[in-house]
């Protein structure tokens, strides 16, 4: 077989990535109500072929609940990291376009989200509206753009400084009409990256968060919750309800992240050699 | 020594980012749809109406939220930071004995992750890209994927459940009297959580030590050095980890908000009576809002003091970043 050059490689790889996430959401969303049910015929069951992760105390499909619970870390993590992405968007646009005092005022913003420990932040956000998803996901969204923020401005003031936009500033095109036009689709790649790379820390966030119960509800099989009900059984050698499902909030924490940096090898390839 | 002026002004802006964090959380606590009246109701059950209008003409609930945020603030710079409903005692008594607990805990994570996170990037950054740098690597890399909670739960599982070489929690043995804990006893107590709290911070300052020392490796004043004939060591310690350990010291410094929001969740597993696991209790139920709002200041604070050493810290070590720092 021919040698694949790195950047098919790459583009394969993030292919079959992508691939794999959307099946998991897939596959936990078609999972139907009747695969989650308990049997207590079936507790507390070691992992085995016909129950991959075990079963639990109820004697609930551990596998089945996992890929549910991972199809709904992936939701919430994908709503929370776009609405930080576009706050990110909107105030490092902003703070690089804008006069001197936007451009002070969005760092100080900056600086503010990032003087409360973000846990802390979260939990505060998710008490003001009551938990649930929804505070969960603005908590999230609120502590995690200023990060993407400040590269966006950078890479704006970058842009700012080519002699394109001097020449269509000449022309006489408003500040309005070259973000537009120059400057959102070379900062598109960028942000596009920067929302996948927020991902991991979204889905962690939210299983951490339901885990202390300021996240999703206790009926739904969130990694959290299922980790919590593990903690009252470990004691009693029944550590395959912790392991596999927190293994498989590892390893899809870990894909997203190496899709995110395999997209930005495609994307630039020069700032991204390694 | 640090210049004075960028310090003066950099603590000025800190002030001024505490305000608005006091501000901030004020308004977040008002805006949760629970009463303070129903929570006081949870809190206490079977109290009289009497006391409840007492407690409204105490708090001044039926104040504007203006005044109510103003008096807040003014308790607050008094050193009066109101009672803690959940252990109806001052919030201030309540931070202090359980911070005394967290510190003990932070500390020996933050150490345990700064000796053993920046002995392991020097390990990767000297096999640079041969084997053994390639498995350490993909190691860090994995445990930056892993939530602190979980591996928490896995420690407790694996050495406490499964080995029983670690008490399963608490910080000191269950009946016993504080003052006859030993020292060994807390230390017995202190090791798994530590352990889970430092995880995700060693990995990260692994990583980030190994792409400084790469970069040293790299450079001009080592490709001179070999030519002179310096050894493998001497140019490690002579050149490499004096380079890398500036970058490695602020970043443990500027770790601090990390090191908080982690004890949260190692606290919690492990039953620790500290701050962080105050905080996750104080959020739940009835939500203890007057202690929630006393650790989200006391922990800004303590974030705020993390930055300012890291500032300084910088200045005084690396001279570059003296010159114009005032600007």
């Amino acid at each position: 077989m021919k040698r694949l050059n790195r950047r098919t490689a790459a583009a394969i790889g993030s292919a079959a990535m992508l691939a794999i996430v959307l099946a998991i959401y897939i596959g936990g969303a078609m999972i139907p109500d009747s695969a989650l049910q308990a049997d207590f015929s079936q507790r507390g069951l070691a992992p085995s072929a016909t129950h991959l992760f075990g079963t639990d105390f109820l004697g609930r499909d551990m596998f089945a609940r996992t890929v549910k619970g991972l199809s709904l870390s992936l939701a919430v993590g994908a709503a929370a990291s776009a609405m930080a992405a576009i706050i990110a968007l909107a105030v490092g646009v902003a703070a690089a376009m804008g006069r001197s005092a936007v451009d002070h005022a969005a760092n100080w913003f900056v600086d503010l989200f990032m003087s409360v420990p973000h846990t802390v932040l979260i939990i505060l956000i998710a008490i003001a509206l009551d938990r649930g998803a929804a505070g969960m996901m603005l908590g999230i969204a609120l502590t995690h753009w200023t990060g993407l923020a400040r590269v966006i401005r950078g890479e704006v003031l970058q842009i700012r400084a080519q002699q394109y936009i001097t020449a269509s500033r000449g022309f006489g095109k408003g500040s309005l009409w070259i973000a537009r036009r120059h400057i959102l689709p070379h900062v598109a790649p960028q942000f596009l990256i920067g929302l996948v790379l927020l991902f991991p820390h979204a889905i962690m966030h939210e299983s951490g968060l339901t885990f202390l119960g300021f996240g999703l509800p206790p009926e739904q099989p969130a990694i959290g919750i299922i980790l919590s009900e593990s903690m009252k059984y470990i004691s009693s050698g029944m550590v395959w309800l912790a392991v596999f499902p927190g293994l498989s909030l590892a390893a899809l924490v870990l894909l997203i992240d190496r899709l995110g940096n395999t997209a930005r090898r495609l994307f630039e390839p020069r700032e991204a050699q390694l | 020594m640090a210049n004075l002026k960028s310090v003066t002004i950099y603590i000025l802006r800190g002030l001024t980012l505490l305000l608005a964090v006091s501000l901030l959380s004020f308004v977040l606590a008002s805006a949760s749809p629970i009463s303070p009246e129903t929570r006081y109701r949870l809190s206490h059950p079977g109290v009289s109406d009497e006391n409840v209008e007492k407690m409204r003409e105490y708090w001044g609930i039926d104040e504007p939220p203006a005044e109510r945020y103003l008096g807040w603030l003014d308790g607050i710079l008094r050193g009066e930071w109101g009672t803690s409903t959940s252990y109806r005692q001052p919030v201030l008594d309540v931070i202090g004995v359980r911070f005394k607990a967290s510190l003990a805990l932070m500390m020996s994570a933050w150490a345990l992750s700064g000796i053993f996170g920046f002995s392991a990037g020097c390990f990767m950054a000297v096999f640079r890209d041969r084997w053994p740098d390639r498995i350490v690597r993909r190691i860090c890399l994995f445990m930056c994927s892993i939530p602190t909670f979980w591996i928490g739960l896995v420690f407790l599982a694996v050495f406490a459940a499964a080995l029983g070489w670690f008490p399963f929690g608490l910080a000191a043995p269950p009946g016993v009297p504080p003052e006859a804990v030993t020292l060994g006893q807390r230390i017995h107590h202190l090791i798994l959580p530590a352990l889970t709290l430092s995880f995700l911070s060693f990995a990260n300052l692994a990583l980030h030590t190994r792409e400084k020392l790469a970069d040293v490796y790299a450079s001009d004043y080592v490709l001179f050095a070999r030519a002179r004939g310096e050894g493998e060591a001497r140019i490690l310690f002579r050149h490499g980890i004096r380079n890398a350990m500036i970058p490695a010291v602020v970043m443990q410094f500027g770790s601090f908000a990390e090191l908080f929001g982690g004890s949260v969740f190692a606290e919690t597993i492990f039953s620790y009576p500290g701050l962080g696991a105050a905080a996750a209790a104080a959020g739940t139920g009835a939500s203890d809002i007057p202690l929630f709002l006393g650790i989200v200041m006391f922990s800004s604070c303590f974030v705020f003091i993390g930055n300012l050493i890291a500032n300084i810290l910088t200045q005084a070590i690396d001279p570059r970043t003296r010159e114009g720092a005032a600007a």
